[in-house]
């Protein structure tokens, strides 16, 4: 006897409202989808919450949410965007990442073949960054409710004793380093909605390990923080204001990508404004920033960094930048996102 | 990076600016037209490498600013209807209209779109035809040409529910306006070269002669605007009057004959009211007769709507180069990015906007 049911339920090839109202659907959804991909066993226990072991010294907490158009870019996706945005504001603390959730809010209608790709580069990225989703969570909503898909990570890193980054702790004569080529993320990921450019590729990448080479090498880190909505200027304008300090950068020491910067040009954004998902910006004891900035540019991650500016003192929150031709300026704050200009 | 890099460079700057002080003898005033310029000029602090007694005024060249109140209030009028979708270049969204802006029409549920180029709204409207795609043509004789194009690609595909929110103006009358204003102090113009190289600079010589009054078509770049003023400094230290070309690597004399044929297939001038101007005399462009049809102000019976200025904003003065924008006295309190009273404020190519962004000094002394 083999008995098998009267309606079958058919192969789908897109997400419908039941694959998130608990019931067979979302069971056979969450299994083959999730569960298939991601090795962790607190998550195959499929418990109401992870347990972990608790170690010495303190941990980090740190949470995001990821809302991207379109889901899939030049140089990466919104999987990859959600492990390692969450993963670097870990980093960020010095931590080492350990531990993500992972919560999918679906649009009805999504292709499950786009879910599989993004949840396989959620796998991918996670495993690549050693660390492990550990719970989970999956929404449907009803069609234009979202576009698309929105995903959520929470992340866990332990940070070792001893350290202890601050912006609180940057002094006048202090330097001013970037890991790499800033608004790479930002202009590649509004070529690919608009249809503008070709040659731009988003810098998303996990930062954790360039930040424990620099931890483990360099003895004055002082503070770091990932640039990524709002760009260097946002980092900058945070840093002057947390540390009750001045900043000053020099406009042409800031590594630009010729194709950024001429996308740049043409619609009338500064650079500086715009969003990176895999830089950094370090500020470290004025007797250290070489040897920093060689074990950056040691890393993969930080082939092109570069010393752009310093502490200053001065007016607190002001930042300053000596443009190409010499003369120096107060660099502004945004208002909100940058509008292209007509002409 | 090529164009660019070259005229930023330090070296010719300073070159630049000891052949002016070299050569000024006198006072004098003179006006660059563009806000592109006006950007350059305050964001690399150009003004304080001149010689004393040099007065750089800010011209009226910022589509955005200029663009009549009760135009955006149309368009907002417009924007609000369900079947709509507005479509309009990124920096129209934050420009106060009476009530509000385009951006508060969208989170009010209204469909507004950015979109790079007018003919990315053609597709727009030939993708749903279930909807209205309206474009806000806005912008001197740059964008003109562009928004033609778009009008007879629509033409040319049939579509019946694509329609432009024209708000063209031209820049020659707006500076033949300004010269016959009796406290006009401009003794000189840096012509916008973007503008030249669609319309090129023929119809410059007549308006030069007749003013009697030197003009220079210049770039955008820091070395391109001093090498303009000194241009233009020369021509009136020499007291010639002439029209000269420094963006001769983007401009010719004729312009761009496919852009003007463009312009000409589809628009006519007519008076045009500028924001803080006033009505200008032949200074507007408006869609052809056998282009009607596709007037969006028509189509959706907005012309009636009036409004007038709010009475503190003093953009008027500002365009005109009588008023700089940090002598306002709302400028950086009542009026700001976030809060303000007019488009010069909000607009990438706006005076005032430059002014907020980065006019104001560094405190700390440099520390070599």
């Amino acid at each position: 006897m083999n008995p098998t049911c009267p309606i079958p339920i058919t192969p789908q090839s897109q997400v419908q409202l039941a694959h998130g109202e608990g019931g067979r659907l979302m069971r056979q959804l969450i299994r083959q989808e999730v569960l298939a991909r991601f090795p962790s066993s607190e998550l195959g226990r499929l418990g109401d919450a992870a347990v972990l072991a608790v170690e010495e010294g303190e941990l980090a907490f740190s949470t995001d949410g990821y809302v991207v158009s379109p889901l899939f870019f030049p140089g990466g996706d919104i999987g990859k965007l959600a492990v390692h945005g969450t993963v670097n504001d870990l980093a960020m603390l010095g931590a080492v990442p350990l531990y993500l959730s992972l919560g999918l809010i679906i649009e009805e209608g999504l292709s499950l073949d786009t879910l599989r790709r993004v949840l396989q580069s959620v796998a991918d990225a996670a495993s690549a960054c050693g660390v492990q989703v550990v719970t989970g969570d999956t929404k449907v909503v009803p069609r234009r409710s979202a576009d698309g898909l929105f995903l959520h990570t929470s992340g866990i890193g332990r940070i070792r004793p001893g350290i202890n980054l601050d912006a609180r702790h940057c002094r006048p004569g202090d330097a001013i380093l970037v890991n790499g080529t800033i608004g790479d993320h930002g202009m590649a990921v509004l070529a690919a909605r608009e249809g503008l450019a070709e040659g731009l590729q988003s810098d998303t990448a996990p930062l954790h390990d360039l930040v424990q080479q620099l931890l483990n090498q360099v003895a004055h880190i002082r503070f770091l923080r990932d640039a990524t909505r709002g760009g260097v200027s946002a980092v900058l304008h945070e840093l002057a204001e947390a540390a009750g300090v001045c900043v000053r950068i020099e406009e042409t020491a800031v590594p630009i990508h010729p194709a950024v910067r001429g996308a740049c040009e043409l619609l009338g954004l500064d650079p500086l404004h715009v969003a990176n998902e895999g830089k950094l910006i370090a500020v470290v004891a004025a007797q250290d920033a070489a040897l920093a900035l060689e074990v950056m540019r040691q890393h993969p991650l930080g082939r092109q960094a570069a010393r752009i500016g310093e502490v200053l003192q001065g007016t607190p929150g002001e930042v300053q930048v000596r443009g190409a031709i010499g003369r120096l300026r107060v660099l502004d704050e945004p208002a909100g996102a940058p509008l292209p200009r007509i002409c | 990076m090529r164009y660019i890099d070259e005229y930023r460079d330090p070296d010719l700057v300073q070159m630049l600016t000891q052949t002016i002080r070299r050569l000024v003898s006198r006072p004098w005033t003179i006006m660059e037209v563009c806000g592109g310029q006006t950007h350059t000029i305050v964001r690399h602090d150009l003004e304080s490498l001149l010689p004393e007694g040099v007065r750089l005024l800010h011209g009226p060249g910022c589509p955005v600013c200029v663009t009549p109140l009760e135009r955006l209030d149309q368009a907002m009028a417009i924007a609000r209807r369900p079947e709509v979708i507005f479509c309009s270049f990124g920096d129209m969204l934050r420009v106060p209209g009476s009530q509000t802006d385009l951006l508060g029409v969208r989170t009010a549920g209204g469909d507004v779109r950015v979109v790079y180029s007018p003919l990315d709204a053609v597709h727009i409207a030939r993708d749903h035809p279930d909807r209205e795609v309206v474009f806000f043509a806005v912008g001197f004789e740059t964008t003109a040409p562009v928004t033609a194009l778009a009008a007879m690609q629509a033409r040319r595909l049939g579509l019946r529910n694509f329609s432009l929110l024209v708000s063209h103006v031209l820049v020659l009358p707006a500076l033949e306006a300004l010269l016959t204003d009796p406290n006009c102090q401009v003794q000189g113009f840096l012509a916008a070269g973007h503008v030249c190289t669609v319309v090129g600079f023929a119809q410059y010589e007549e308006f030069c002669q007749r003013h009697q009054v030197p003009i220079v078509v210049t770039g955008f770049e820091p070395v391109d605007l001093l090498e303009g003023i000194w241009m233009l400094l020369r021509q009136l230290e020499e007291g010639r009057c002439q029209v000269e070309n420094q963006y001769a690597r983007s401009v010719h004399r004729d312009g761009n004959g496919h852009a003007i044929a463009a312009m000409a297939e589809v628009y006519e001038t007519c008076d045009q009211t500028w924001r803080g101007l006033g009505i200008l005399p032949s200074s507007g462009l408006r869609l052809r007769d056998r282009y009607r049809d596709l007037d969006a102000a028509c189509r959706f019976a907005v012309e009636q709507i009036a409004v007038s200025e709010p009475a503190e904003c003093q953009s008027g003065a500002v365009l005109r180069g009588q008023l700089r924008p940090v002598d306002c006295p709302a400028f950086g309190s009542r009026c700001t990015p976030e809060h303000p009273l007019g488009a010069p404020m909000v607009s990438s190519e706006g005076a005032c906007a430059a002014y907020f962004r980065y006019a104001r000094r560094p405190t700390a002394q440099e520390s070599n």
